[in-house]
């Protein structure tokens, strides 16, 4: 047997929960991540569910897992591999016990261990009993029994009360990691206050599995993970596609004008639709529209009326609003699109995520058409990106598409919720003087911004539209050197936006070396690399991540010029490495593509920056 | 409805929607009609000139937003409806209408106008049926009667054509109107019945393309032929039509049948155009020569829920019992912890 690899204390540790779908993994994994927000540890977590809505009942097809990486430092990723891995049946364990670090920990259901479920995930013989698990620590739960036993005169149904078993294994690992119970079970109030034989079930489970451990003293004694040094405020987990619809609200309330969103569903975008359809308390207009067409059509729509308006999509969806996204940009309307990128072409795995929508976000229309392109990195930056994005769109009347993907969407990280003062605010460009002086196409000399007038501004009617516009007045005009002009216009507009944007920050060495380039959705796992190799004595690697693709950061080229070598890391088969090389030519990249609708793992950057540096 | 001139809150007349832009539609289009009636009719409506919103696709009818002066969106081919929408939805106090053809309407933009239909927003909605793409050149539209020779269909159109009216009512139109293009009193008078209508109003303007359909409507339309060819329908009215108001329109099992009268106005169907089913209004819409009349006028006009009114009612209520006050208070709710 290897060695155990929990100490009593530790800087770091990854958990998987796992479960056939219907057993609540979900909810074991959400409760975990509060209670260690609560012990003031940092963290992220990823959820890893079946495709199908209802996958048949214990084969590996159905299990629905949730993995959370906790740290007394900070954590960027939820963790390549796991040292404790809960699973409630023979199907979980199956599919997940790849991902355990040889001397980890599962705790596993041993009622579930039955011959037909053992049959159902494919294995001869019971696993927790032939030797398959020897390289590891298994703690055997009699999760099901204990649990009944504990609810047995609650006057619940049978189902009622198994289903609870998953509290009962969130006891265990609450044991596990020294957690005082009072936050959990105050969560457990308030999210079945309506039904309180509920809560009084799921309070006995979690104190049977946490009796379970206790008196088994399976685990010697508990494992303490320090709290991490986090800034000072109020915190609470998010998901990228909460913090996005967030970041629009926010953006909204900031600026004083009314949030339109406007989409049609697709996977993975659809929960920021589904989370402002639940907003109308906070005043949210959403519009299911009819298909992607028409949701950016009536986001155009409701831009022209005046609203802070934008519509949410992924990849193919993307693909059938590129028309409109022109018609935003010639008649320059601010609107922001949002891409949660999945792996494409076509529907191609539609569940799993992907960077590879960068080209279409950046190329992916007719005419010269450049819109303003910036990419979260993080669950908890996807609000300030989304804020950043609207409120761009809003100053310089422009489309703006910000880029999430499956990753961010579904992960979550702690997020420290912003205070007064804390978010810019949003200058809404509004003419103020005599309507007489104002034409449709009037411009700001400092940024080249048209003024936003909308329906209900008196003096201000005019018409707006696809065809091109004489200069100043909006006219229609064929004119040959307008059309030349205009185009240069609505690129300068753009570019000029660089200068109001944060420059670059290189972490690690400043030149030397290597640099490593990430964009978006890749920071956790490439800043956790590098920050492991400055730890084991690497200084010759400095590290930097774009969010903003469009226009670049000014101080980009110093950056780039600063290193021997450029190592770009991206999940798709080059996109940002190849805008890079049409940008900055002078320079020499290497690029490092993962293109198997997975995240990166800290370790095979890691490989990867070693072996670039030995080359 | 029967609204009199200048009885509305404002003190516009029709000068004040006509902007300073060249209108280019040939010498004799039927369009210029429609502009000229729609200003007419903008300036008895009650909104502002600021609170008019005019929204167009691609193709000649959609010209008519340059020419309109107040908000306008000339937006991209098809799409029309569906940038009208959120612009109703965004501000639910504008009067929003929607100029379309029947290529940019019943083709390309088809979807959207089902869904349109079917959605029950408080729009307007113009369509411009010449039954062919005019600004494309004269290919088939979705209207195209069969036979009829076209670019694409040089040896005569072999495609089934769309019923305007049937697509509407059959999506759930809760307002569907027809009126040629040479009948302005009666399209100023369905503007302003379309413009109290609380849903989406769709109007069919049977109009001529004197380039590529020249007088395609012309046995309807025609000086001598049109009042023997057009049932006139007014609600609560007998329907009669003919020269001598002649003929009428009787059941016959399943099917309307014109019939010769005898005497007077005996034995003709009434105008109900607020039956809430559709059959009736259906049966009128594909009335066609040479069998019976076409029917011109306000088919159907029912009440039903409107979306954007809905919409908004919905966001009133959460508002107002929401402990809510701002985003503060939402990122608040929930599980939150302090650190520090």
């Amino acid at each position: 047997m290897a060695k155990n690899i929990l100490a009593p204390e530790m800087r770091k540790v990854v958990v998987r929960f796992s479960g056939d779908s219907g057993d609540g993994m979900q909810l074991t994994g959400d409760m975990f991540s509060q209670s260690s927000g609560f012990a003031g540890n940092d963290l992220t977590t990823i959820p890893d569910f079946p495709a199908e809505i209802r996958a048949p009942q214990g084969t590996i097809g159905g299990v629905s897992s949730f993995q959370i990486q906790i740290g007394g430092t900070e954590i960027y990723t939820p963790g390549d591999s796991v040292d404790v891995l809960v699973v409630m049946n023979p199907a979980a364990l199956a599919a997940n016990l790849a991902l355990l670090k040889p001397g980890g920990t599962i705790i596993a259901d041993k009622d579930a261990f039955t011959p037909k479920n053992l049959k159902k995930a494919e294995y001869e013989s019971n696993p927790l009993e032939d030797g398959t698990l020897e390289e590891f620590h298994v703690i055997q739960a009699p999760a099901t029994s204990l649990t009944k036993e504990a609810l047995k005169d609650l006057g619940l149904e049978m189902q009622a009360m198994t289903r609870s078993k998953n509290m009962f294994a969130l006891g265990v690992v609450l044991y596990m990691f020294s957690r005082p119970l009072q936050n959990t079970i105050d969560f457990i109030e308030k999210k079945f206050y309506k039904k309180p034989v509920l809560v009084e079930a799921n309070k006995r489970a979690i104190e049977a599995g946490v009796s379970f451990a206790e008196s088994t003293e399976v685990f010697g004694r508990s494992i303490v993970i320090p709290p991490a040094k986090l800034p000072k405020g109020t915190y609470r987990n998010i998901d990228g596609n909460t913090a996005i619809a967030w970041g629009l609200l926010a953006a909204a309330e900031n600026c004083g004008k009314n949030l339109s969103l406007s989409s049609y569903p697709i996977t993975p975008a659809s929960e920021i639709l589904h989370e402002l359809s639940a907003r109308k308390d906070m005043g949210a207009i959403v519009f299911q529209a009819e298909d992607e067409i028409a949701a950016i059509c009536a986001a155009i729509g409701a831009a022209f009326s005046g609203n802070l308006s934008a519509t949410t999509t992924s990849g193919p969806g993307a693909s059938l609003k590129s028309e409109a996204i022109g018609l935003a940009v010639i008649a320059e309307l601010p609107l922001v699109i949002v891409n949660v990128q999945r792996a494409g072409p076509s529907t191609g795995l539609p569940t799993k995520t992907e960077q590879s929508d960068l080209n279409q976000a950046l190329y992916g229309r007719h005419g010269d058409a450049p819109v303003v392109v910036i990419a979260a990195s993080s669950p908890d930056d996807c609000f300030y990106y989304s804020y950043e994005a609207a409120k761009i769109a809003i100053e310089h009347v422009t489309p703006v598409i910000l880029l999430s993907d499956t990753y961010l969407a579904s992960g979550t990280s702690p997020w420290r919720l912003p205070e007064n003062g804390d978010l810019k605010d949003i200058q809404v460009p509004k003419f103020k003087g005599d309507p007489g002086k104002w034409e449709p196409f009037l411009r700001q000399p400092e940024f080249l911004n048209r003024y936003w007038m909308s329906p209900g501004d008196k003096g201000f009617e005019h018409r707006n539209g696809g065809l091109e516009k004489k200069e100043i007045t909006g006219n229609l005009t064929y004119e040959p050197l307008n059309h030349q002009k205009m185009t240069k216009i609505r690129e300068e507009k753009i570019d000029r936006i660089a200068s109001r944007l944060p420059e670059l920050t290189v972490s690690g060495a400043q030149s030397g070396k290597l640099l490593v380039v990430g964009w978006g959705s890749t920071h956790g796992a490439i800043n956790t690399a590098v920050r492991e190799l400055l730890e084991d004595g690497e200084e010759d690697v400095g590290f930097v991540q774009f969010n903003y693709i469009n226009p670049l950061p000014v101080n980009t080229a110093d950056i780039l010029g600063g290193f021997e070598q450029i190592l770009v890391c991206e999940l798709n088969n080059g996109q940002f490495v190849h805008y890079l090389r049409s940008k900055f030519p002078e320079f020499k990249y290497r690029q490092f593509n993962k293109i198997q609708g997975q995240p990166f793992f800290t370790s095979e950057i890691k490989a990867e920056i070693i072996n670039t540096l030995s080359r | 409805m029967q609204t009199d001139a200048k009885e509305n809150k404002t003190d516009l007349t029709k000068k004040d929607f006509v902007s300073d832009q060249t209108v280019r539609w040939c010498p004799g289009c039927g369009d210029y009609m429609i502009l000229a009636i729609m200003q007419k009719a903008f300036a008895r409506m009650d909104h502002a000139k600021e609170e008019h919103l005019s929204v167009s696709g691609i193709g000649c009818s959609s010209r008519i937003t340059y020419y309109l002066d107040t908000y306008g969106v000339h937006s991209i081919h098809g799409r029309a409806i569906a940038v009208a929408t959120g612009a109703k939805l965004a501000n639910p106090g504008l009067n929003v209408w929607v100029f379309t053809g029947d290529g940019d309407c019943m083709a390309i933009g088809g979807n959207h106008f089902i869904h349109a239909c079917r959605r029950n927003a408080d729009l307007n909605i113009i369509i411009f049926n010449n039954k062919i793409y005019g600004m494309t050149k004269g290919q088939s539209s979705p209207t195209t009667p069969v036979g009829l020779k076209t670019k694409t269909a040089p040896e005569g159109s072999h495609e089934n054509p769309f019923n305007i009216g049937e697509v509407a009512i059959g999506s759930g139109a809760t307002f569907f109107a027809r009126v040629p293009d040479n009948n302005p009193k009666l399209l100023e008078d369905i503007m302003m019945q379309a413009y109290h209508h609380k849903g989406t109003s769709v109007i069919e303007v049977l109009q001529n393309c004197v380039i590529f359909t020249d007088g395609i409507h012309e046995q309807i339309t025609g000086r001598d032929t049109k009042d023997d060819n057009q049932l006139v329908l007014e609600h609560g009215k007998p329907m009669i039509f003919g020269k001598d108001q002649n003929y009428g329109i009787k059941l016959n099992g399943m099917r309307l049948e014109k019939s010769a009268l005898k005497n007077g106005t005996d034995a003709s169907l009434v105008h109900d155009e607020g039956e809430k089913d559709p059959a009736m209004h259906l049966a009128l819409t594909r009335m066609q020569l040479p069998g019976h009349p076409v029917a011109m006028g306000v088919i159907r006009k029912v009440e039903a829920q409107n979306y954007s009114e809905k919409v908004h009612e919905a966001i009133a209520f959460e508002r107002e019992t929401s402990t809510f006050k701002g985003v503060n208070d939402l990122f608040r709710s929930g599980n939150t912890w302090e650190i520090g």
